[in-house]
């Protein structure tokens, strides 16, 4: 599925009429959520105090982010000095040159790749499969939506879409020799299969990094099936691509970090795999590629990090528990979005990646529950920044644009109907006139046009306003009031 | 996020009364219970008639600007240093939380917003009634809106009060936390999405079997009764003042429209 946050209402309205997709992803939230509750009992003396880790993580990756060009510098040199090349890319295009030519260099013609969005972020599959080098999803989860030639409609579990049925029959159409069945412990088996061949003849391995420390120039990388761990020693080269608000200080930062990270997605308290890569093959080691790479990625990311407020956004450590609390994406799942980052944390981080001219529509569709807030193991105030998004969108272009894009979701009517309002708003006789006249015509109410009305009636009026009903009350008083105010 | 602690002030003889538009318009007789419920525990409302609504819909929408003067204009409507008593935790969220973000923390700003309380806070941390109900048994869920849930951290104070009457039987309903999908424009800019939602939520409302819902936010109650009568369900809900106030027994007559008022000399 091609990107396309433009059509999100399309999207969504058809999202909400497929049963199907709506309990999947019910389910699936309500699993999620569960986990997580677990993970964070109170009672639990290892996950504890969600409060306070969070208050830790949001520390950390507020004071990393306050240093971020300086720590990139620095990773930059570390990594250098144990032999990892670090490229430095702006934009989507860039990267995918940078890797291309990296794998050109070696000859390389078959990929292996560990679960990572910001490969999906720059479109690496497509733009290497066009030029002959096959790259083929590791992660079962991303394994399955590759065969389905889709994209990911969840960060942490990219197949969460599909039930086992699906899944099934996905196999068995597309991998031969399969036999349809649903037991969930042989359809892993036969993707396990199909996979460790692939392992054996890639020449390049390409991941993501979820903590790239700047002291020590390691790359941590965390996964739950081995897959990365095979990418990232197999293959002669392995090229790591992320984005470059994931660095952080020092090693101590990593732990509450990762701690935080494995609760929130998936309620475990430690994953199996945590990989530290610190520099290629040593002379007379085992194992370990040949060539070792980083890519850091901007796409937008300086953008956030130049504002003070939105730079918050890149405090997200792409945990997923914002997805599974939101009401909307529970609902209408992640492709409906149409971006690689969906639910809450897509909302204010596709802005800027892609402008807020294609993306306008997302940071409305929110009913700002702050369900997305609550859960956030770093805090970031997503409903605030929505709000300042919104603010963005509907400013007239006379600021300096703070967002790529601003002010692309300004409509002449609706902007005009704001200013009535307010200014009715502060002219009492002007509004308590406006509802009157309201609850006199209320039972028109109901012929009103307007979108609400498809699963709703017409709200009506009262037959007097609080205002009157006061008014009325004083008059009928036997002793009025020096005061008409106090009742 | 919802605030740790809070300092209450003790019980006052007066305060201000907000009662937000959506109670201006939709719900007179919320405001009609809530000063009648405040005068029979012994307190008086006053109710600037010059008050409109606290600017939440524009600075939702994301005209802060509008918002911003709305907002400006309703703060000088509250000179004298009483407690403001609002009927919705979303335009409580509105006033305590985002009014100092909209005047970058401005100091009589938030010496205002320290005054602003939500109804049911107002009651079980101020005024600290003891409630005795009157009435029958009968089987009663709440449904707490997000901005009180959430922004202000309000829902136990309804659930404690609700508590304290002897003859209501409370239930739970599933999925309790989650939005009910009004969120002001949201409804109207996506008016599906929120459609689907409140559907959900009134089929959890509905199968908790009680005999009626109280909600504090009408928000939410315009939006999850229009949806319970467009599925031509007879479950309604009201808001948890007026539940309150007939359950404890406080006079009919001064929860009429037309009442006559002993009304008091004002101080200031
Ligand atoms: S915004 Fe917060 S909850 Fe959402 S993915 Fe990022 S870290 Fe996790």
């Amino acid at each position: 599925m091609k990107q396309q946050p433009e059509a999100f209402h399309p999207n969504s309205t058809a999202a909400l009429a497929d049963p199907v997709l709506r309990s999947n992803f019910r389910g699936a939230m309500d699993f999620l959520r569960s986990k997580r509750r677990t993970a964070f009992a109170v009672d639990d003396a290892e996950g504890g105090d969600f409060d306070a880790l969070s208050r830790r993580g949001e520390a950390i990756k507020q004071r990393c982010l306050q240093q971020l060009p300086a720590l990139l510098e620095q990773l930059e040199q570390n990594c250098t000095r144990n032999g990892i090349q670090v490229h430095w890319a702006e934009t989507p295009a860039q990267a995918n040159q940078i890797i291309e030519s990296l794998i050109r260099a070696r000859s390389g013609k078959h990929a292996v790749k560990g679960k990572s969005m910001v490969t999906e972020e720059i479109g690496l599959n497509d733009y290497l499969d066009d030029r002959g080098v096959r790259c083929i999803e590791s992660d079962m989860g991303e394994f399955i939506v590759q065969l389905a030639g889709e994209t990911p409609s969840h960060i942490i579990m990219p197949a969460i879409h599909k039930d086992a049925g699906q899944i099934a029959s996905l196999f068995e159409k597309t991998l031969e020799d399969t036999p349809y069945t649903e037991d969930v412990d042989r359809l892993i088996g036969i993707g396990r299969q199909q996979l460790r061949e692939r392992f054996q003849h890639a020449d390049v391995g390409i991941t993501g990094v979820n903590f790239a420390v700047a002291e020590t120039g390691t790359l941590c990388l965390v996964e739950n099936e081995g897959n990365g761990r095979m990418c990232t020693t197999i293959p002669p080269l392995h090229i790591a691509v992320t984005g470059i608000e994931k660095v952080v200080a020092q090693l101590s930062d990593v732990p509450p970090l990762l701690s935080l990270l494995t609760r929130s997605a998936t309620g475990q308290k430690i994953t199996t795999y945590f990989n530290m890569i610190s520099s290629p093959r040593k002379p007379g080691e085992q194992d370990g590629p040949e060539e070792v790479h980083l890519v850091l990625l901007d796409n937008g990311r300086s953008q956030a990090f130049a504002d003070e407020e939105l730079r918050k956004t890149l405090q997200c450590i792409r945990c997923g528990a914002c997805m599974n609390h939101c009401p909307v994406y529970t609902r209408i799942g992640g492709h409906a979005y149409g971006t690689t980052y969906p639910g809450p944390i897509g909302k204010i981080v596709s802005p800027h990646l892609l402008g807020l001219d294609a993306t306008k529509d997302l940071p409305t569709a929110s009913s700002l529950c702050g369900a997305c807030e609550e859960v956030c193991p770093v805090r970031i105030p997503i409903p605030k920044l929505l709000q300042r998004l919104r603010v963005e969108s509907s400013h007239a272009g006379t600021a300096e644009e703070k967002v790529k894009g601003a002010g692309s979701g300004r409509k002449p009517l609706e902007a005009l109907v704001w200013r009535i309002w307010s200014w009715a708003c502060r002219h009492p006789a002007i509004y308590h006139r406006g509802a009157s006249l309201a609850a006199h015509g209320r039972k028109l109410f109901k012929f009103l046009p307007s979108r609400w009305k498809t699963q709703r009636t017409m709200p009506q009026p009262a037959k007097i306003t609080l205002h009157t009903a006061l008014k009325n009350r004083q008059r009928r008083s036997a002793s009025p009031c020096p005061q008409e105010k106090i009742y | 996020m919802a605030e740790a602690i809070r300092i209450y002030p003790p019980k006052p003889d007066r305060v201000y009364l907000f009662g937000t538009c959506l109670v201006d318009s939709f719900s007179p007789q919320t405001g009609l219970d809530a000063i009648a419920l405040l005068k029979y525990l012994g307190i008086e409302a006053a109710f600037p008639h010059a008050q409109t609504c606290c600017g939440q819909p524009a600075y939702n929408s994301g005209y802060d600007r509008e918002a911003r003067a709305v907002a400006r204009s309703q703060m000088d409507l509250f000179p004298e240093p009483w407690p403001i008593v609002i009927l919705s935790g979303s335009c409580g969220g509105m006033m305590r939380k985002h009014y100092p973000a909209l005047f970058d923390q401005a100091s009589e700003v938030v010496a205002f917003t320290e005054r602003v309380f939500e109804f049911t806070e107002f009651l079980r941390h101020v005024v600290q009634p003891t409630l005795t109900d009157q009435g029958d048994p009968t089987r009663v869920t709440l449904h707490t809106s997000c901005a009180g849930r959430r922004e202000l951290g309000i829902h136990e104070h309804g659930l404690a009060l609700l508590g304290q009457l002897q003859q209501v039987h409370l239930v739970p309903h599933d999925y309790q936390e989650e939005c009910c999908g009004f969120g002001g424009t949201f409804s109207v800019k996506h008016a599906n999405i929120s459609a689907a939602m409140a559907e959900d939520k009134t089929r959890n409302l509905l199968g908790a079997g009680v005999d009626e819902f109280v909600s504090t936010d009408w928000g939410c109650m315009l939006n999850l009764n229009t949806t319970l009568e467009y599925a031509q369900q007879p479950l309604r809900g009201r808001h948890l003042i007026s539940f309150l106030a007939e359950r404890i027994g406080v006079s009919e007559a001064d929860r009429q429209p037309g009442a006559t008022q002993v009304l008091a000399e004002a101080a200031g």
